[in-house]
């Protein structure tokens, strides 16, 4: 098998990798659907998918393309709807969220409502659809991101969907349920995760081939970084047979 | 009430609250609402002439491309009413419509391509001012207004939206909890003017039956003052009968109810059709310019007389190939 793989399998490698055994994961459109599905193959059958508009507990057998879509229903445990989601995931049953945005700070705060001022947008994003909920409401989230300067930034244009907002203990003094937050951020370049005390994003491992310098380079505010940063495996031939004979058969994301 | 026992207000959203909450005129109407048991069948252009006016404030469900109520949309283009203020959690409904340029205010949650990312129409509305006041939300948000004007209260409370700028630019207001202390948001109840909803099957007096996920048909429906149904089938009430657990939106709740096949054309409906994925794309590109934008709604649009034409347009043979 050919083992040469594309930026998109090791991101979605990476995220698979993060997940555990019996928990629950808010998921997303995207990444975060193959990332879910490759977890449940490899090393966690017991994590149960949720989808925002009610699907509990499908089997990800075709790739669902929307959060609605019929797939994420397929053979599933349960259909309800964005309340009853919602509402689980606002009483501490969701462990895992998956979030995405066009820009994002060192404290793990995302955009994805507009470029430049919101009142007269330079760019009008798609808003935050369910990301805010997630970001306020899971216990940690994951956010995938293309890492450059354009996107990780000093200051953002819009917050979106809440990080640490600006350090330690913003979000408990805001309102947000305690023990809650960014947990991981996984790029091209890394993984990164979010220091105890200052809750600044730090570097905890290269991807294959990335050095710490590029990292700094590509990043828009002060980065730090761990102690010993380790290198990510690439993905390996099971994770690949996996991803593409199982997860996505028809190569939506070759 | 004395000051001392009243609950500060320790945050307000900067977004204005675009359609006021009045909870006894919704309870009146609610009691003036027919409860016979007559016939509500008719088209989508009835629908739209009888129950829709210029600056109506509406709603759609479900979301993306799915169970989207795409027939009554299109009709609603066709109209000439315009000048609608929106909930906006909807995808390709809400993409049409702000194409056409018939929406003024957005109550915005999401409204773009999912995995096809930003949407050209959204852009050009908002970044040109033809939307002229853009409120935002979060999706739970948004279905949590219309839960608070299910239940008939001014407002429900959430621990959502704490902390960001969304929170700052919607019309939420933040209190501490009289119970714990804590800090929740305060999301206005949202009562529609009229919502529109896709369903597999409804009877004749417009109690409804979704199958798989039913998003936020069961809020929305009770959060309007008139509600149009699309459905996939009409069936005998004796199959409603025989079945109640599975009527999610009863009859009492609806005003109209349209007989539309393919209703969510060129999106998906669980257990009737697959997504068009050919002319989605088609679409894809078309949305991408004002120019193209406008050829698409003069061909599939306006240029058509109602759904029926639609689907002749489309052809049996397509569609027999997207039926589940």
């Amino acid at each position: 098998m050919n083992t040469e793989y594309n930026p998109s399998e090791l991101l979605i490698c990476l995220a698979s990798r993060i997940m555990e055994d019996g928990t629950t994961a808010f998921i997303g459109t995207g990444i975060p659907m193959l990332a879910a599905s490759l977890a449940q193959q490899m090393h966690a059958p017991n994590l149960i998918t949720v989808f925002e508009f009610g699907g509990t507990g499908a089997i990800l057998e075709k790739l669902p393309l929307a959060v609605g879509d019929t797939r994420t229903f397929n053979k599933a445990l349960h259909a309800s709807g964005i309340c009853d989601i919602m509402e689980a995931a606002q009483r501490g049953f969701i462990e895992y969220g998956f979030l995405g945005g066009a820009q994002i700070d060192a404290y793990g705060n995302l955009n994805s409502t507009a470029i430049g001022d919101v009142l007269k947008p330079n760019v009008r994003l798609p808003g935050s659809g369910g990301a805010n909920d997630v970001g306020s409401c899971c216990w940690r989230t994951i956010a995938i991101m293309k890492h450059d300067k354009r996107r990780f930034m000093e200051k953002i244009d819009f917050i979106t969907t809440p990080g640490f907002i600006d350090g330690s203990g913003a979000r408990e003094a805001a309102g947000l349920p305690p023990n809650t937050g960014p947990y991981r951020v996984v790029t091209n370049l890394g993984v990164f995760d979010f220091e105890e005390k200052s809750k600044r994003m730090r570097l905890i491992s290269l991807n294959p081939g990335v050095t710490v310098e590029e990292v700094k380079d590509n990043t828009g505010f002060e980065i730090l970084i761990a102690d010993n940063v380790e290198y990510n495996d690439p993905p390996s031939e099971e994770e690949l047979k996996i991803l593409r004979e199982k997860v996505d058969p028809d190569g939506l994301y070759r | 009430m004395e000051n001392s026992k009243s609950i500060p207000i320790l945050y307000e959203g900067e977004g204005s609250l675009i359609q006021p909450i009045d909870l006894n005129a919704f309870r009146e109407l609610n009691r003036k609402k027919n409860k016979k048991l007559e016939s509500k069948l008719m088209t989508e252009e009835e629908a739209v002439d009888r129950f829709l006016k210029d600056g109506d404030y509406i709603g759609f469900e479900l979301y993306g491309t799915v169970r989207a109520p795409m027939s009554l949309t299109r009709a609603i283009i066709r109209s000439g009413k315009t000048d609608f203020r929106l909930a906006g959690q909807g995808v390709h409904e809400v993409d049409l419509l702000l194409g056409a340029n018939l929406i003024r205010e957005i109550d915005f949650t999401y409204i773009g391509l999912e995995v096809f990312g930003v949407s050209g129409n959204v852009r050009r509305r908002v970044e040109s001012g033809d939307v002229s006041n853009v409120v935002e939300w979060s999706n739970a948000s948004l279905t949590w207004r219309f839960k608070a004007a299910s239940m008939g209260i001014p407002f429900i409370a959430t621990k959502c939206m704490l902390g960001s700028d969304t929170l700052r630019r919607s019309a939420a207001k933040v209190i501490e909890c009289p119970f714990t202390g804590e800090k929740l948001a305060l999301l206005p109840a949202l009562i529609l003017d009229v919502g529109f909803i896709h369903v597999n099957r409804a009877d004749k007096y417009g109690n409804c039956q979704i199958d798989g996920i039913s998003g936020f048909a069961f809020e929305m429906s009770r959060a309007c003052k008139k509600l149009i149904i699309s459905a996939e089938e009409i069936i005998d009430t004796d199959d409603i009968r025989k079945a109640p657990d599975r009527t999610i939106i009863p009859y009492y709740l609806v005003d109209g109810v349209v007989h539309a096949p393919f209703a969510s054309w060129p999106g998906e409906m669980s257990n009737a059709h697959e997504k068009d994925v050919d002319h989605y794309n088609m679409y894809l590109e078309k949305q991408k310019t004002e120019v193209g934008m406008n050829e698409y709604l003069k061909e599939w649009v306006y240029d058509l007389p109602n759904h029926q034409a639609l689907l002749d347009k489309i052809g049996t043979t397509k569609l027999k190939s997207l039926r589940i």
